[in-house]
């Protein structure tokens, strides 16, 4: 393991969480020739999420073969230790500015301060919990966030439910309905308000149709019962505006409620530092180098964005890496100023804005699910890339490569939209 | 033999038991949940009301002005978060501006301090963000806030470092006259004997009366639905914004909380059962459609929890305090019971004076009480020099709320000590901000299983079935 002299005080990048983007941002930017960095974690293990998602389905991009989640933590692990990167575990960053001063804490040292010439934000993401969700009903015990459930039963071993109901179709609750099956539980239902899953179809059909668990779409959560541990639940379907149609509600036995209603990156240090976040992904706005509105500090991974793939993560941390590397070489490179603008049923692009003439693969997601639709880029009303999709959903991140070609010519922007055949 | 049995550990209980322990430490509590501060104290508006709503002359008025005079002295001396943040009653019509009128006359009667009547313009100029419909409003600068359950745990914990002693789980069934004064009986067998027993029931104060001969009186309970949007919205307004009261109903109040939130109800409906603290589609409904018309720009998308409170409305319609045969009860407690929680438990020994009781001042009392939110309010040397020593308050386990292990072992190892999650969350915050304990909980769960010697499995979140987990997975 590596170590920090007491000393010092200042690095060369900084990275804010350990998890796989926090630790490919870490490679990348020893890959590209720098040796001065540090990796923060706060928890007692590098690995981030992946620690606690024992299933397998990561790495089939990026190294061509299906691991689980540790497994694939796992080897990004390897290559920190391989290249003696410092990093320092139980240690959570509590504050940092935009002079890029770093205020952290931990057993040995307190509340302490470091000055960085980089930092990368790799926070995550967490879970949408259920006042977000706004539920009438009691609050008894058996309400748990399928993230939370999944570190009950994997990491310490316990069963916080036997008669389970889950409320959301997100990757954690399908993952969790089998998980909780094969462990002995009855999932009774998977309640979906969309009229589709936001979970990977891979995951669909794997987790609820392979143990015959019922997705119900449409369908929502509209009370819960029971008065020290979950009792029941009334679920009922939803309208085209997502109202409840109380004619038919129905009441399902239960004594656990797992919520799998979207993950929100945990962006509490981005907003106390004055970094500009985009109202739609709930993470920082950043060019094509993940840097942010702030100079010098960047972000990657789900707090930058939600990413359903690690493999993505992996990948857009190795942009951040590099990108911080040439940043304190003093040679970041602007050359341009485009603003990529979405039509709506493109949710959202990462980055939002261009800041230099090169290739660029844009990340985006849709609103709804399109069949047979056009991806359009144009700027002003001309087309300059367009492609037939069979097949695009909300669940399934996208991507699109903008060339050097299409980025250069007159005006700052560029739309992407959705164009029905 | 005890000389006092306060029944009942709201915060009209727990005021009432430390203000007994200036004359004696025989004093105990009994509550019958596992944790004290279940009832309505904690889930109410938390406002310290400034005086005017209550009629002139009704104990109500009496209690509630001389009570907020006591409220900063006390929560200072207790380490309670309050804030003097001044309230507005908004008005958005003539007849409104009446009713105003009338309400001030009524507060300067009542004697509450500083009331203004304010025209739109200024209510915009103090409150940037009011309601775009508003045109006029009653200002009360003495208008404050305060925490009621950190309140409650905190004269609870004082009356215990003065010697009283806490029973929880302690259901009062049946309670006997005897020569020396009552015999106060729990559900599942206990039994105390004390010189005077003080009812703080709560919304069960008329069951608990009548097992003493002394009803005659009921209570009965009014639902009120609430909910709390996170810290970034608790800048919107900086004073409480009450609607006027009107032909369509009292309306609903949009305030900060102590801790930064944003707070929004409640709703007021008269319901039968005692302990249906559930809310409803409805009444949350109403809660946004009513804020909204007093302050715009709420980001209703920023909810992190709904809850409901349930006032004990007495059928007299005001307080209802009496002290007969070394029998006290406080019925009837609903709003502004809070605010005149510290008069109230000034008024209760004035009335066992009255009635004979020898209450001789120790000299040994003390008033204090270490604020359990010590922590966060140190200097980084200071934080930094009991880390050293104690290094867990280095290890975070609440990261939305930013709260150490060492600050939730210090709550749990505290008088009145928590033995459930809720209890670990009142008392620190620790799993009440954003997130909603879905990264921490399964941390307190352990600290909470190891400090009380027990199982991971027998935790709890509130007493009684509500266990967090139900067993072991297959290969554990
Ligand atoms: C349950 C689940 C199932 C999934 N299934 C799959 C799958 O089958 N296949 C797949 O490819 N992908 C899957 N994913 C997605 C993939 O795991 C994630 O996208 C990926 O882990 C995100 O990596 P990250 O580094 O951005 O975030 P994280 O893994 O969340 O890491 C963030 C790290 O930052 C640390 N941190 C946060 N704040 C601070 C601070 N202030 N100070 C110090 N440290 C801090 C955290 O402790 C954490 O270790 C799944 C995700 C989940 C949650
Ligand atoms: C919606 C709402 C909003 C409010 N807003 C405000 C406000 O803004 N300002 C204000 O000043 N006031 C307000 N109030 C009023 C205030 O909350 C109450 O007056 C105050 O909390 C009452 O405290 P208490 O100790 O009397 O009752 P509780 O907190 O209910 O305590 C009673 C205790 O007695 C226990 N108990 C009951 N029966 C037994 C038994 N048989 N044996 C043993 N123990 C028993 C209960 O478990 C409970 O812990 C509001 C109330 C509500 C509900």
């Amino acid at each position: 393991m590596a170590y920090l002299s007491d000393e010092k005080i200042s690095f060369g990048i900084v990275i804010v969480g350990g998890g796989p983007a926090g630790m490919a941002a870490a490679v990348a930017a020893y890959d590209a020739g720098e040796r001065d960095i540090l990796i923060l974690e706060r928890d007692n293990a590098l690995g981030g999420i992946l620690r606690q998602c024992i299933h397998n389905g990561f790495g089939l991009h990026r190294f061509g073969e299906e691991l689980t989640g540790p497994e694939y933590a796992y080897k990004y692990e390897r290559m920190v230790e391989e290249r003696g990167i410092a990093y320092m575990l139980d240690t959570m960053v509590i504050g940092i500015d935009k002079e890029r001063n770093l205020t952290a804490v931990n057993r040995d040292r307190g509340i302490f301060t470091i000055k960085c010439g980089a930092i990368i934000l790799a926070m995550g993401c967490r879970e949408r919990p259920r006042g977000a969700l706004n539920i009438a009903g009691t609050r008894p015990a058996g309400i748990y966030t399928a993230g939370t459930a999944q570190k009950y039963v994997n990491m310490k071993g316990y069963m916080p439910g036997r008669e389970v109901v889950i409320l959301g179709s997100g990757d954690i609750g399908l993952i969790m309905a089998r998980r909780m099956t094969l462990e002995g539980a009855s999932v009774k239902a998977v309640c979906e308000l969309m009229p589709y899953s936001g979970g990977l179809a891979r995951n669909i059909e794997q987790c609820l149709n392979d143990f015959d668990i019922p997705l119900y779409l449409s369908t929502t959560v509209v009370e819960i019962h029971g008065k020290e541990r979950v009792e029941a639940v009334t679920v009922a379907e939803v309208d085209e505006r997502r109202r409840p149609k109380l004619e038919t509600a129905r009441t399902i036995p239960c004594d656990t409620l797992l919520l799998s209603c979207g993950l929100i990156p945990e962006n509490e240090l981005t907003k106390d530092a004055g970094i500009p976040l985009d109202a739609i992904t709930n993470g920082a706005v950043v060019n094509g180098d993940r840097e942010t509105d702030v100079e010098g500090i960047f972000a990657c991974g789900n707090v930058l964005h939600v990413h359903d793939l690690v493999d993505y993560v992996s990948e857009e941390a190795v942009i951040a890496g590099t990108s911080a590397v040439r940043y304190i070489r003093g040679e970041s490179g602007r050359d341009a100023d485009i603003a990529l603008k979405t039509d709506g049923r493109v949710r959202y692009t990462v980055p939002q804005r261009i800041t230099s003439l090169k290739d660029t693969v844009v990340y985006f997601r849709v609103a709804d699910v399109y069949k047979d639709a056009y991806l359009v880029v144009k700027r002003g009303e001309e087309v300059l890339y367009k492609r037939k999709k069979q097949k695009l959903a909300p669940g399934e991140m996208e991507t699109v490569k903008l060339t050097e070609e299409m980025l250069k010519g007159d005006g700052g922007e560029l739309r992407l939209s959705i164009e029905m055949a | 033999m005890l000389d006092y049995i306060v029944i009942g550990a709201g915060v009209v209980g727990g005021l009432v038991a430390r203000e007994l322990t200036r004359y004696t430490d025989k004093v105990c509590i009994v509550e019958k949940e596992a944790d004290v501060a279940m009832g309505a104290t904690s889930a109410n508006s938390a406002i310290v009301h400034a005086g005017f709503d209550a009629k002139e002359g009704s104990l109500k008025a009496r209690l509630n002005v001389r009570g907020s005079e006591m409220m900063e002295e006390l929560a200072t001396e207790l380490g309670v978060k309050y804030k003097r943040n001044g309230s507005l009653v908004v008005g958005f019509s003539d007849e409104d501006k009446k009713t105003l009128e009338d309400l001030l006359e009524r507060g300067n009667k009542n004697g509450v301090k500083g009331l203004k009547l304010l025209d739109g313009g200024e209510v915009r100029a103090l409150e940037p963000n009011i309601g775009e419909g508003v045109s006029c409003a009653l200002y009360a600068p003495t208008g404050a806030i305060v925490c009621p359950y950190e309140l409650c745990i905190a004269a609870v914990g004082s009356a215990m470092d003065n010697g009283a002693r806490l029973e929880h789980g302690f259901e009062v069934k049946k309670i006997e006259k005897i020569d020396t004064g009552y015999r106060v009986f729990a559900k599942d067998g206990r039994m105390l004997e004390a010189a005077y027993v003080i009812n703080c029931a709560g919304a069960y104060s008329d069951e608990v009366a009548e097992m003493a001969g002394k009803g005659g009186f009921s209570v009965h309970p009014r639902r009120g639905e609430y909910m709390l949007l996170d810290r970034e919205c608790g800048s919107l307004v900086r004073s409480t914004v009450f609607r006027c009261p009107s032909k369509m109903g009292k309306g609903v109040l949009v305030t900060p909380t102590v801790d930064g939130n944003l707070l929004l109800g409640p709703t007021a409906e008269d319901i039968s059962d005692k302990d249906d603290t559930s809310t409803t589609v409805e009444g949350l409904a109403r809660v946004r459609a009513l804020a909204s018309e007093q302050v715009s720009g709420i980001g209703f998308g920023k909810v992190i929890t709904s809850f409901t409170g349930l006032r004990s409305v007495g059928s007299t319609g005001d307080f209802i305090i009496s002290c007969e045969d070394g029998f006290v009860s406080c019925a009837g407690i609903e709003s502004p019971g809070l605010s005149a929680s510290p008069a109230i438990a000034k008024y209760v020994v004035e009335l066992l004076v009255a009635s004979g009781a020898r209450l001789d001042e120790r000299e040994d009392f003390i008033p204090t009480r270490r604020a359990m939110h010590f922590f966060s309010e140190l200097s980084v040397e200071e934080k930094n020099a009991l880390i050293k020593e104690q290094p867990e308050y280095a290890h975070m386990i609440c990261r939305c709320e930013g709260i150490s292990e060492g600050e939730i072992l210090n709550a749990i190892r505290t008088e009145p000590r928590p033995r459930t999650l809720d209890g670990v969350k009142r008392r620190t915050r620790a799993s009440m901000g954003r997130c909603q304990g879905g990264f921490c909980t399964p941390y307190i769960v352990e600290l909470l299983a190891a400090e009380l010697g027990v199982d991971y499995t027998e935790v709890t979140k509130s007493g009684g079935g509500s266990y967090i987990n139900v067993g072991r997975t297959k290969e554990a």
